[in-house]
């Protein structure tokens, strides 16, 4: 019995070193691709590419997604609004609830999913074909070339992203509540501009959006570039960085709003 | 003349695993030398040592005099501008057509005009019969011709040395020939001086000058491609005749045959 608890805990406490260790690891690589940025400030183009295979080819997934939670939005906040008679406040809900938390935590779900999700298996592959390996006897450094841009690509397009989720949201909320519906429409856009703020609802959504952005591109490129060269090591790779960047997104989010609307 | 490549009593180990210990070896200028030997005989190891992705546990790796495992990061790079590296399997980026592959160390190195650089990949491409190509994705290639742009992209900045790293590995005997053809004829039209990681032995005694065989670790055999032909060390001759056994046993090592089938007992 003794025996068995000893392994049991020793074999806990293996583990928990391991996930610090990684963790460190993963710090020190962050840290290592922010100081190796140059290049990509230098030449901006590498990272415009990256902007358009995570961020423009990300677009039809969040404007689709984002039209669709809009008019869930506009359906559910009609149904219990109407109870105490406060349709006219369908603008006010839809938009604070776009732009303070689905906006950004449903869009970063989603860029985790379709773009972290490729730069891991990108990165991972090129590692496994020993392209990284070409690349660093060539003299050219591939933390500088290949990952770099990458997290830079998709910090910055996070918070487009989010923002084009929000808007595309109100959108669609505007169509259900409205057109559909028929709450009026000028209570709709008044109350909606009356009561959103635009540093308290706006700026701390674009921080949250931000947050989010280097915290699933980060782990993205990590994953990758740390991914045992194999097809089942990439492939594990990339779940990690769905299964991490879900997770992290909705700790974050949790956090971040206790500290922005805690009242 | 200095060997332009010199390790001496290099040691080197995966963790707990030794994989080399006490290789001494002096690679001459202008030569194509092969190192020879099974696989897991730490032959790679012996190639990322000399590029510098590893650092020997004792020994020393050097190359045009200057010490590889001392060299810092920048140092290490301008070091590697000077270096060509044809890996296994090519490795070609597979977002860039053949012409930007050969063209990427070009740009990222040079502040040449794109007219020059355009020439001087087309150059480049000729001299690997693939000019035509230069449109191609890699994912259009065969893996002789993939191999062959490695090539042109490896000396597109006329290196010092050239790295090969198993250049035959899964070829057909026409791609196996070009590729051993073009190694040597690189190698003397640019000065410079190849070492070909290989086991294959019969397009390797064609092409190369010296032979080094590498075993558990250690050199075992060294000399010309001639002398390594007709070599009646053990080791050296199974190797190149293709012995199914000999110092290399055809059997893994396991208990006595009779002992395992329980023959002789009731």
């Amino acid at each position: 019995m003794i025996d068995w608890f000893l392994d049991t805990f020793g074999s806990v406490g293996q583990r928990v070193l391991q996930s610090v260790r990684r963790l460190g690891y993963a710090a020190r690589f962050f840290l290592l691709t922010l100081a190796k940025s140059g290049t990509s400030f230098a030449r901006f183009g590498l990272v415009v590419k990256e902007i358009y295979a995570a961020g423009v080819l990300s677009l039809v997934i969040i404007l689709v997604s984002g039209l669709f939670v809009g008019m869930v939005l506009g359906f559910q906040g009609y149904n219990t609004l109407a109870r105490y008679g406060s349709e006219s406040a369908l603008g006010v809900l839809v938009a604070l609830s776009l732009v303070r938390e689905l906006g950004p935590v449903v869009s970063a779900l989603l860029f985790a999913g379709r773009a972290g999700s490729a730069m891991t298996a990108e990165i991972g592959l090129m590692k496994a074909t020993e392209q990284l390996v070409a690349m660093d006897m060539m003299a050219v450094d591939p933390v500088a070339r290949v990952v770099a841009p990458r997290l830079w690509g998709g910090i910055l397009s996070m918070p487009l992203l989010s923002a084009m989720f929000s808007a595309v949201g109100v959108f669609g909320g505007y169509l259900v509540g409205v057109v559909l519906i028929g709450v009026d429409e000028g209570s709709f856009w008044s109350q909606m501009q009356a009561a959103v703020d635009f540093r308290e609802d706006i700026v701390n959504g674009v921080i949250k959006s931000v947050v989010f952005g280097v915290a699933v591109t980060a782990i993205a490129v990590f994953e990758g570039y740390d991914a045992p060269p194999t097809a089942e090591g990439v492939s594990r790779a990339t779940t990690r960085t769905v299964v991490t960047s879900s997770l992290v997104i909705l700790g974050l989010d949790f956090i971040m709003t206790a500290f922005m609307f805690r009242g | 003349m200095s060997p332009l490549v010199e390790l001496t009593d290099v040691a080197f180990a995966y963790g707990e695993r030794p994989v080399l210990s006490g290789i001494n070896m002096a690679i001459p200028r202008g030569k194509v030398v092969a190192i020879m030997g099974g696989s897991g005989s730490g032959k790679t190891t012996l190639l990322r040592l000399i590029g510098g992705q590893l650092r020997p546990q004792a020994g020393q790796v050097k190359v045009a005099d200057r010490v590889v495992s001392e060299l810092r990061s920048g140092d290490l790079y301008r070091f590697r501008r000077r270096l060509g590296m044809l890996l296994q399997f090519g490795a070609l980026f597979t977002d860039l057509s053949v012409f930007d592959n050969v063209a990427f160390p070009l740009r990222e190195h040079t502040r040449l005009p794109e007219s020059l650089i355009r020439d001087l990949v087309l150059m480049k491409l000729h001299a690997v019969g693939l000019r035509g190509a230069r449109q191609l994705m890699p994912a259009e290639l065969s893996g002789g011709m993939a191999r062959r742009v490695a090539l042109a992209r490896a000396v597109a900045l006329d290196p010092m040395l050239i790295l090969y790293d198993e250049p035959f590995t899964g070829l057909d005997p026409i791609s196996l020939a070009v590729i051993g053809n073009l190694i040597r004829r690189l190698n003397d039209a640019l000065g410079a001086t190849s070492i070909v990681v290989t086991h294959d032995v019969h397009e390797s005694l064609a092409i190369v000058d010296d032979i080094y065989f590498v075993s558990e670790g250690r050199v075992v055999a060294h000399g010309t491609a001639a002398q390594m032909s007709d070599s009646a060390l053990p080791f050296v001759r199974q190797f190149v005749h293709g012995e199914m056994d000999g110092p290399v046993p055809f059997q893994y090592a396991a208990p006595p045959y009779g002992e395992d089938l329980r023959l002789g007992r009731p």
